[in-house]
C-alpha cells in the first residue's frame, strides 16, 4: 500500500505537463536513435549529459528514461525490414522478423514488436515498482559458475538456430568463437590471435561484424541475383494489420519473454542479448507451428521484442537500488544522477522519493507513450519496402560504410568488413546460418572470462561448476535441452524421416 | 552493449554536419562503465561543465580490458592529432604497458597532467571472519591459494599491492590468487561472498561498505581516509603503501596550442569550489602535477613500475 501511495505521488510528478513534455522529447529522440544502427541510448544520454546543468532532475531523468525506452522500440525496425540490426539485443528479432517482412507481413511483424515492447515495458516496470529491492539481491545471488552455467544454456539453446545442417551451424558458432577471442586477454594482458597488429588488439568490433555479416552479405546477394530475382514483393500482401491468428500467437511470447528478460536484465552481468537467445529458443520449442520458424513465425518476433524490453526494465534495478551500473546505458544514468550530488541507491529512496518515483511513474507514461507513437509508424515504416531492393541495399552498403568507418575510422575495420561480408556473402549462397557466428561472438568471450573467473577462485577444482544450486539447475536444463529433443525425435519419427527446417 | 559508446565518433558526425555547434571533448574511459576511471573522466567533465570553464559538453567512450591497454591503443589508433580528444590515464595502464608489452605505450600520447589521488582499500564481505590487516595477512600465510581476492586488471595496482602484502607475509608470491574483474561487478561478487576479499579504490567500496554489505578492513594510503573507520596497513605494521592517481594525456600529435589552451582550463578547474567538492565527495587526494612535471613524473612512474613488477615477480 506504501508503494502504492508513493507511486501515485510520483504519478503527480510525472503528469505536470513539463515533464510529460520532456517524456515525449525522450520517446521521440529514443525512437530515431533506435532506428539508426550503432547509434544507441548511452551515448544519446551521455551527448545531452549538459542540460543537466540546466533542467531540474525529475525532468531529466524522465527525457533520459524516454529515451532508453524508445531506443528498443525502434530497435526492431531495421532488423525487420532491411535484415539489419542495428544493435545486439535485436539479433533474434531479425531471424523471423524479416522472413515476415520478406513474405509480405512487415506490418504484423513490426505491430507485435511494439506492442510486444510495451507489454514486456510495462511489466518490467510494474516488477520495478513492486519487486527491485528483492530482485537486486539477484546480483549477489548469481557468482561466476551460476553466470557461467546460463552461458552454457544459451549455448545448447543456439542448436536450434543452426540451421539446415549440424555442420554449417558448428562451423558458424565457432567462426563467432575464434572471432572472439583475438585481442588482449584480459585475464593476464596477453595478446591472442592478433599476429602483431595493433588494430586487432582491441578484438574485433562486434558492429563490425554484425553489420558486414548481415548488411554487406546480404547486399551482395542481392546483387549477385538482380537479374532473376522476380519484382519485389507487395508489403502489405499479407495484410496491413495482426490478425486474430497473429494476437492468439503473440500474447503468450510477450509474456514469457518479460519473464526471461526482467531478471536476466537485472544482473550486473546479464544484459539485453542473453534473453533474447533464450527466448527465441523457447518461443521455438513451444511454438505449435515449429515448421514456420525460418520461413517468418510472429512467435520468433514476439518473444524477444518482450525479451529485451523487460531486461531494459531490468537494468534499472540495481542502479535504482545499488548504484550498481550493469550497462553502458546504467553507468551514464549514474553519472548523470552523481552531477546532481545524488548518489542512487536505498537512501535515496529516503531522501528523494518525489525524484525516484516520478522516474518510475514516467516509465509508465513513456510506455504509453511510444506505443501511441510507434504504431502509426508502422505503416509508414513498411512502405520502404516498395522501394526497389537494389536502391534500397545500395543506401544499406553506404550507411555501413560511413557507419563503421565513423565508429572507429580504422582502415583495418573497413577491410575486416570487405572480408566478412565477403563471408556473409558465401554463407547465404551456401546457406550457413548467420545468427550463431554473433552469439558465439557474444557469449564467447563471456562464458571464458566467468569460467577462469570460476576456476581462479575454485583453485582449479572443477567441482565449483555445479557448487551452486543454481548453476546445477542450468546446467541440467541445458542437458536436457541437448538430449532429449534428438531422443525423442529418433524415438518418435523412426519410419519416416522429417526434414529439418532452415533458418538462414 | 558498450560496443554502443564506441559510435561516439559517428554521432559527432552527424552533429557537426547537422548544426554548427561547438566541438565537445572526446574522451575515451580505458576502462568499462562504474570504475574508477570511469568516474574520474565523468566527473572531472561535469565539474568543468558546472564551474563554466569549459562548457562545450564531452562524449565519453568506455573501453574497458586488460589494465586499460586496450582503451590506449584504441585512442592511439584513432585520435591522432585530435586537439579534442583526451584519454583518462593512471598508474594501472603504467604497469599495464609494462605487463603487457604492449606495442603502444603512454609514450605515444601528449602527457597533460595528473589530478587526483586515491589510496586502494582492501574490503571483505560483511560476514568475513577476517576482520583486520592482520588477519588478512594471516590468511594469507596459511593459504595464498585459498584466499581469493578481486581486482582490476592484471598487473595493476591492485595486482601488484596484493603481491607486496604476500612477499611481506612471507608466502610465495606465485601461489597468490587474484581474480580480474573489470567494472561494477566486482562488488557484486565480493557483497555476494563469490571472492573472499577484494582490493580496489577506497571510493569504489564506500556506498557499499556504508550499507553493510562489505567491511573496509585497510587502506593503503600514509593516512585514515575520512569517514571510512578503517586503520592504514601502515599502522597496522604493514610497510605497503599504493597510491592510483589519475589524470589525463591528450591524443598523439595535439597541437602545442591546444595543450596549452587544455592545461589552462585544468589550472583553472583546480582553483574552483566545484572542484574542491568533487574531490571531497568522490574521496580523491589533490594531486595536480600538471605539464613538463607529470611528463617527467611519467618516466619515473615508468621506471619505478618495471622494477617493481620484476621484485613481486609479475614480470619475467
Amino acid at each position: 500500500m506504501d508503494i502504492l501511495s508513493q507511486l501515485i505521488g510520483g504519478f503527480a510528478v510525472a503528469l505536470q505537463p513539463m515533464n510529460l513534455f520532456w517524456a515525449l522529447i525522450g520517446c521521440a529522440l529514443g525512437t530515431a536513435v533506435g532506428v539508426l544502427p550503432g547509434i544507441g541510448p548511452a551515448l544519446t544520454i551521455a551527448l545531452l549529459m549538459p542540460i543537466t546543468a540546466q533542467v531540474a532532475p525529475a525532468s531529466a531523468f524522465i527525457m533520459f528514461a524516454g529515451i532508453l525506452y524508445g531506443a528498443l522500440y525502434g530497435g526492431s525496425t531495421t532488423s525487420i525490414l532491411l535484415n539489419t540490426p542495428g544493435e545486439s539485443g535485436a539479433v533474434m528479432t531479425a531471424l523471423e522478423g524479416n522472413r515476415m517482412a520478406r513474405n509480405g507481413r512487415g506490418a504484423a511483424a513490426l505491430a507485435t514488436a511494439a506492442i510486444g515492447s510495451f507489454v514486456a515495458g510495462t511489466i518490467g516496470t510494474l516488477a520495478l515498482t513492486f519487486l527491485a529491492p528483492s530482485i537486486a539481491e539477484l546480483a549477489f545471488v548469481f557468482g561466476p559458475e551460476d553466470y557461467f552455467a546460463l552461458m552454457v544454456l544459451s549455448f545448447t539453446s543456439v542448436a536450434v538456430v543452426m540451421g539446415r545442417s549440424m555442420v554449417r551451424g558448428f562451423t558458424a558458432l565457432f567462426f563467432g568463437l575464434a572471432l572472439g577471442t583475438i585481442g588482449i586477454d584480459t585475464q593476464t594482458g596477453q595478446t591472442r590471435m592478433v599476429f602483431g597488429t595493433l588494430e586487432l588488439l582491441d578484438g574485433v568490433s562486434f558492429t563490425v561484424v554484425l553489420v558486414s555479416l548481415f548488411a554487406i552479405g546480404e547486399a551482395l546477394y542481392v546483387a549477385s541475383r538482380s537479374g532473376t530475382v522476380p519484382a519485389a514483393i507487395n508489403p502489405l500482401a499479407g495484410g496491413s494489420w495482426m490478425t486474430r491468428q497473429d494476437w492468439a500467437r503473440s500474447w503468450k511470447p510477450w509474456l514469457r519473454g518479460s519473464v526471461i528478460g526482467f531478471p536476466i536484465g537485472a544482473l550486473p552481468a546479464g544484459g539485453t542479448e542473453i534473453p533474447t537467445f533464450l527466448s527465441y529458443a523457447l518461443e521455438r520449442r513451444l511454438s505449435k507451428h515449429p515448421k514456420e520458424f525460418g520461413h517468418g513465425a510472429i512467435e520468433g518476433v514476439a518473444g524477444p521484442e518482450a525479451a529485451n524490453n523487460a531486461a531494459a526494465a531490468g537494468i534499472l534495478v540495481p542502479l535504482l537500488t545499488l548504484g550498481l551500473p550493469s550497462t553502458a546505458t546504467a553507468a551514464v544514468l549514474l553519472a548523470a544522477f552523481q552531477n546532481y550530488g545524488l548518489q542512487p541507491g536505498p537512501m535515496l529512496f529516503a531522501t528523494n522519493p518525489d525524484l525516484l518515483w516520478g522516474l518510475i511513474a514516467s516509465l509508465y507514461i513513456g510506455n504509453l507513450i511510444l506505443l501511441v507513437l510507434n504504431l502509426p509508424l508502422v505503416g509508414i515504416w513498411v512502405r520502404l519496402l516498395l522501394i526497389p531492393r537494389h536502391y534500397i541495399y545500395g543506401g544499406i552498403v553506404v550507411f555501413a560504410l560511413v557507419g563503421v568507418w565513423g565508429l572507429s575510422t580504422s582502415w583495418m575495420d573497413l577491410l575486416l568488413m570487405c572480408g566478412l561480408g565477403l563471408i556473409g556473402y558465401v554463407a547465404r549462397v551456401y546457406d550457413f546460418p548467420i545468427a550463431p557466428v554473433l552469439i558465439g561472438l557474444i557469449l564467447g568471450p563471456q562464458a571464458e572470462i566467468q569460467l577462469r573467473r570460476a576456476l581462479a577462485v575454485s583453485q582449479g577444482d572443477w567441482g565449483v561448476l555445479v557448487s551452486t544450486p543454481i548453476a546445477t539447475m542450468l546446467l541440467s536444463i541445458a542437458l536436457v535441452v541437448l538430449v532429449v529433443p534428438p531422443i525423442l525425435a529418433r524415438l518418435r519419427s523412426r519410419p519416416k524421416t522429417e526434414p529439418a527446417i532452415s533458418t538462414g | 552493449m558498450l560496443r554502443r559508446l564506441m559510435t561516439t565518433g559517428a554521432l559527432a558526425l552527424v552533429l557537426s554536419t547537422g548544426m554548427a555547434i561547438a566541438e565537445p571533448a572526446k574522451v575515451m574511459i580505458p576502462a568499462n562503465p562504474g570504475g574508477g576511471w570511469d568516474g574520474a573522466g565523468r566527473h572531472t567533465m561535469a565539474a568543468f561543465a558546472q564551474s563554466k570553464i569549459f562548457t562545450d559538453g564531452a562524449s565519453f567512450t568506455n573501453k574497458g580490458g586488460a589494465a586499460g591497454t586496450i582503451g590506449l591503443a584504441e585512442f592511439v589508433r584513432t585520435s591522432k592529432g585530435d586537439d579534442n580528444a583526451l584519454l583518462v590515464t593512471g598508474v594501472i595502464m603504467v604497469g599495464g604497458v609494462i605487463t603487457n608489452q604492449t606495442p603502444v605505450s603512454l609514450k605515444d600520447t601528449t602527457p597533460l597532467l595528473r589530478l587526483t589521488n586515491e589510496y586502494n582499500a582492501i574490503a571483505v564481505p560483511a560476514n568475513s571472519p577476517i576482520k583486520t590487516p592482520q588477519d588478512f595477512i594471516a590468511a594469507m600465510k596459511a593459504d595464498p591459494g585459498a584466499l581469493s581476492v578481486g581486482g582490476g586488471s592484471a598487473g595493476g595496482a591492485d595486482h601488484v599491492m596484493l603481491a607486496l602484502l604476500a612477499k611481506h607475509a612471507g608466502a610465495p608470491v606465485a601461489k597468490i590468487n587474484f581474480v580480474s574483474f573489470s567494472g561494477g561487478e566486482i562488488l557484486a561478487a565480493l557483497g555476494g561472498g563469490k571472492i573472499k576479499a577484494a582490493i580496489s579504490g577506497a571510493s569504489e567500496f564506500r556506498q557499499f561498505a556504508e550499507t553493510g554489505r562489505i567491511r573496509i578492513i585497510a587502506v593503503s594510503g600514509p593516512t585514515r581516509v575520512d569517514g571510512l573507520n578503517a586503520p592504514t596497513l601502515k599502522e597496522s605494521g604493514i610497510p605497503v603503501e599504493i597510491g592510483n592517481w589519475r589524470g589525463f594525456v591528450g591524443a598523439p600529435g595535439m597541437s602545442e596550442a591546444a595543450k596549452k589552451t587544455w592545461l589552462e582550463r585544468f589550472a583553472k578547474l583546480h582553483q574552483t569550489p566545484v572542484w574542491k567538492e568533487t574531490l571531497k565527495t568522490q574521496g580523491w587526494e589533490d594531486a595536480y602535477l600538471p605539464g613538463d612535471q607529470f611528463a617527467a613524473f611519467l618516466k619515473a612512474e615508468d621506471a619505478s613500475w618495471s622494477s617493481a613488477l620484476k621484485e613481486v615477480g609479475i614480470l619475467k
